[in-house]
């Protein structure tokens, strides 16, 4: 019984893959087929969800944007699309100023999290081994914590009356409390401590796999410290340094939250104005516009650094 | 009389007041509780190619990175050209170090690469380049000047770190197991190309090195290390004729020891009494009183295998050959006696036509007294 279940098992297999192979399909792309469903399903389909809405119009209605497809009044098939939306989009100086601080902020924010980060990355690297372990541990501690709790924290730090403020004028430092709350410091210091770990992790996988002899080598051929440091540690963590400002700048640049809570009303950043797009105007053609224009914002420098990248490796 | 002369010259560890270019005093290496290098003295003069010689872990390459100034004494002082190099740095010592990895920066060129010491000394980038070029030309790689490292095989690599520890003239050069990477041929012929550029530049070099026969080939001096000590210094002619110790003895090259007793000494003999082959008469050695523990150590191309009882030899003695390895310029011999004991011998095959002896034969095997080395330890 078990041997026949054994074998129809087998034969069903059998016949499984060889209609597979039949359609030119085999076991590896089985594996490669259940990641590129996903993209597909959750990805692609959205996007070209998306893209469809920014071509509509608003519309007071439920779906509140007009249809694609409309019978004409002599019944014939009328295309509704049109590039108003992103016409609208480049003229209005709310979305260009938008855009621009967004980018703005993503940028400033990565380089003080790859400023902060390195050293971080390169003493952890460096650091003996059961020590290492719990320096990483401690990068990646606060992820067990909600999100949301550790920006209400820094609410509590940065406040008027909060931790700060309070010490600063308890030692004399200051007489009257400095405003930090709904500056765009608060989001800077937000959007760097989140997302910092993301520069810190990869700038370590990095660092951990420089070759020590190197840095001998460096000094032993006349480099000081800091000269064998730019002239040799620097240039072999580029990659970890690519890596870690990508993985910091992409979702710094759609930040929602942390400028919403922290910064104040004068703090544009493209995720706000997404928000207030859809949910405060339901305008969602054009709030769908921002998203794929937002998108290609993001898309293009890391298609031009992947290809820096790639050229570089081939030489 | 000038044959003298220049025989100190060549070798001034020979002479008393010959005034040492690198000296190791008393240097000691402790990591924790563990002593890599232990009370160390070692002088070595200008132009030597020194080889510090040991197993893995004896503390050699320790020492070494002692010179280079990776690494700080516990106690003790190096002087390098009369100066103290106690609180130099390793940037700013007159040494360069050829490490065991090569240790090669994979993200510049070959020649960027060589160039990177010169730059460092605030040299032109032309200057720098031109020098470069020129020491790769001497190692025969100025065609691969502008490909990277990991674009080269494994002798290349080892020409351009060669090449990049020469390119800035040190005074002193060390190597770190510079062959160890090699494979067989290749390394014998580095060999000799090491020692030509070691001669035509005359900087003076310290190899650390496990492999008995490099050392061998390479130095003008040995050092043996064992445990974090040198347990003999000399030349390979001396480790290998007259070891210090059991351990020297059987480290370079193959020995047979046999242990025994001082049973008799006369003013022109004197006798060993060894559990192993009997009574051996040997040249007296001064120092040995009667009753005292030694060994005694033979090479094995010291023993005559012959078919025939030798006449007048004094220590011969009679066994079957057990096995037999025919090297070509030689043949290693294995012969055992009746009480169980093996001989390593080997012999020179001079002669094509000569009917050699084989496995089985009854042979006898002498040796002439002075072939033999007392050791007491």
């Amino acid at each position: 019984m078990n041997r026949d279940n054994l074998l129809t098992r087998s034969a069903f297999w059998r016949a499984t893959a060889w209609g597979m192979g039949k359609v030119g399909l085999t076991g590896r792309s089985l594996v490669i087929a259940i990641p590129m469903l996903w993209l597909l399903v959750f990805f692609l389909a959205p996007f070209f969800v998306l893209g469809r809405i920014s071509l509509a119009e608003a519309i007071i209605a439920r779906p509140p944007y007009t249809p694609l497809f409309e019978r004409g009044p002599d019944g014939t098939l009328e295309i509704l699309a049109s590039l108003e939306n992103y016409r609208f989009l480049f003229e209005d100086a709310l979305y260009r100023n938008a855009y621009i601080s967004s980018i703005r902020v993503a940028l400033i924010s990565t380089i003080f999290a790859l400023l902060i980060g390195y050293p971080i990355a390169y003493y952890i690297a460096r650091a003996p081994e059961p020590r290492r372990s719990i320096l990483l541990l401690m990068v990646i501690l606060p992820f067990w914590t909600s999100f949301l709790l550790r920006v209400y924290a820094w609410m509590g730090f940065l406040r008027s009356n909060g931790v700060i403020n309070n010490t600063l004028i308890s030692l004399g430092l200051i007489d009257s409390p400095i405003q930090m709350m709904q500056t765009d410091f608060a989001v800077y210091i937000g959007i760097v401590y989140t997302y910092l770990p993301f520069m810190i992790l990869p700038l370590y996988a990095n660092l951990t796999k420089l070759d020590g002899a190197l840095l001998e080598a460096a000094s032993d051929l006349g480099a000081s410290p800091m000269v064998t440091f730019f002239t040799v540690t620097l240039p072999l963590s580029l990659p970890g340094i690519v890596a870690g400002s990508m993985l910091v700048f992409i979702p710094a640049i759609g930040e929602y939250v942390i400028p919403a809570l922290l910064g104040g009303p004068d703090t544009l950043m493209i995720g706000r104005v997404l928000w207030d797009e859809f949910f405060s105007s339901r305008d969602w053609p054009v709030a769908s516009a921002v998203a794929i224009v937002m998108l290609f914002l993001v898309v293009a420098p890391i298609m031009w650094l992947q290809s820096v990248q790639n050229r570089r490796e081939e030489q | 009389m000038a044959h003298t002369a220049s025989a100190c010259e060549l070798k001034p560890w020979r002479t008393e007041q010959s005034r040492p270019f690198i000296s190791v005093k008393g240097v000691t290496k402790q990591f924790g509780d563990f002593t890599a290098v232990s009370a160390v003295d070692l002088d070595i003069f200008k132009g030597e190619l020194f080889c510090l010689l040991g197993e893995s872990g004896c503390g050699k390459s320790t020492l070494l990175r002692m010179l280079a100034g990776f690494e700080h004494p516990t106690r003790g002082s190096i002087l390098i050209d009369g100066e103290d190099m106690a609180r130099v740095p390793p940037d700013r010592r007159p040494t360069n170090m050829m490490f065991q990895s090569y240790a090669l920066f994979p993200h510049m060129s070959v020649e960027k690469n060589v160039a990177y010491g010169l730059l460092r000394e605030g040299m032109r980038k032309a200057d720098a380049y031109a020098r470069a070029n020129e020491m790769l030309r001497m190692v025969k790689l100025e065609k691969l000047a502008r490909r990277k490292p990991d674009q080269l095989s494994g002798g290349q690599r080892q020409r351009v770190a060669l090449a990049r520890a020469l390119v800035k003239k040190p005074k002193l050069l060390l190597l770190d197991e510079p062959l160890g990477a090699l494979d067989k041929k290749l390394r014998e012929e580095t060999q000799f190309e090491l020692i030509k550029i070691q001669e035509t530049l005359g900087v003076t070099f310290i190899v650390v090195t496990h492999d008995q026969d490099e050392a061998m080939t390479l130095a003008t001096r040995i050092g043996v290390m064992r445990d974090g000590v040198i347990v003999q210094i000399g030349e390979p002619r001396e480790i290998y004729e007259t070891p210090n110790s059991r351990f020297v003895a059987d480290f370079i090259g193959t020995v047979n020891l046999f242990e025994g007793q001082v049973d008799a000494v006369a003013p022109d003999m004197m006798r060993i009494e060894t559990a192993d082959l009997g009574p051996v008469l040997l040249p007296p050695v001064a120092g040995l009183t009667r009753g005292q523990h030694v060994w005694g150590a033979v090479r094995p191309e010291r023993f005559t295998i012959t078919r025939a009882r030798p006449e007048q030899a004094r220590n011969a003695w009679q066994g079957v050959v057990e096995e037999m390895g025919y090297i070509g310029h030689m043949s290693q011999y294995r012969v055992r006696l009746p009480n169980g004991v093996l001989i390593r011998t080997s012999q020179s095959n001079r002669l094509r036509d000569e009917d050699p002896i084989s496995w089985d034969e009854q042979v006898w095997v002498s040796v002439q007294p002075v072939a033999f080395r007392v050791l007491t330890q």
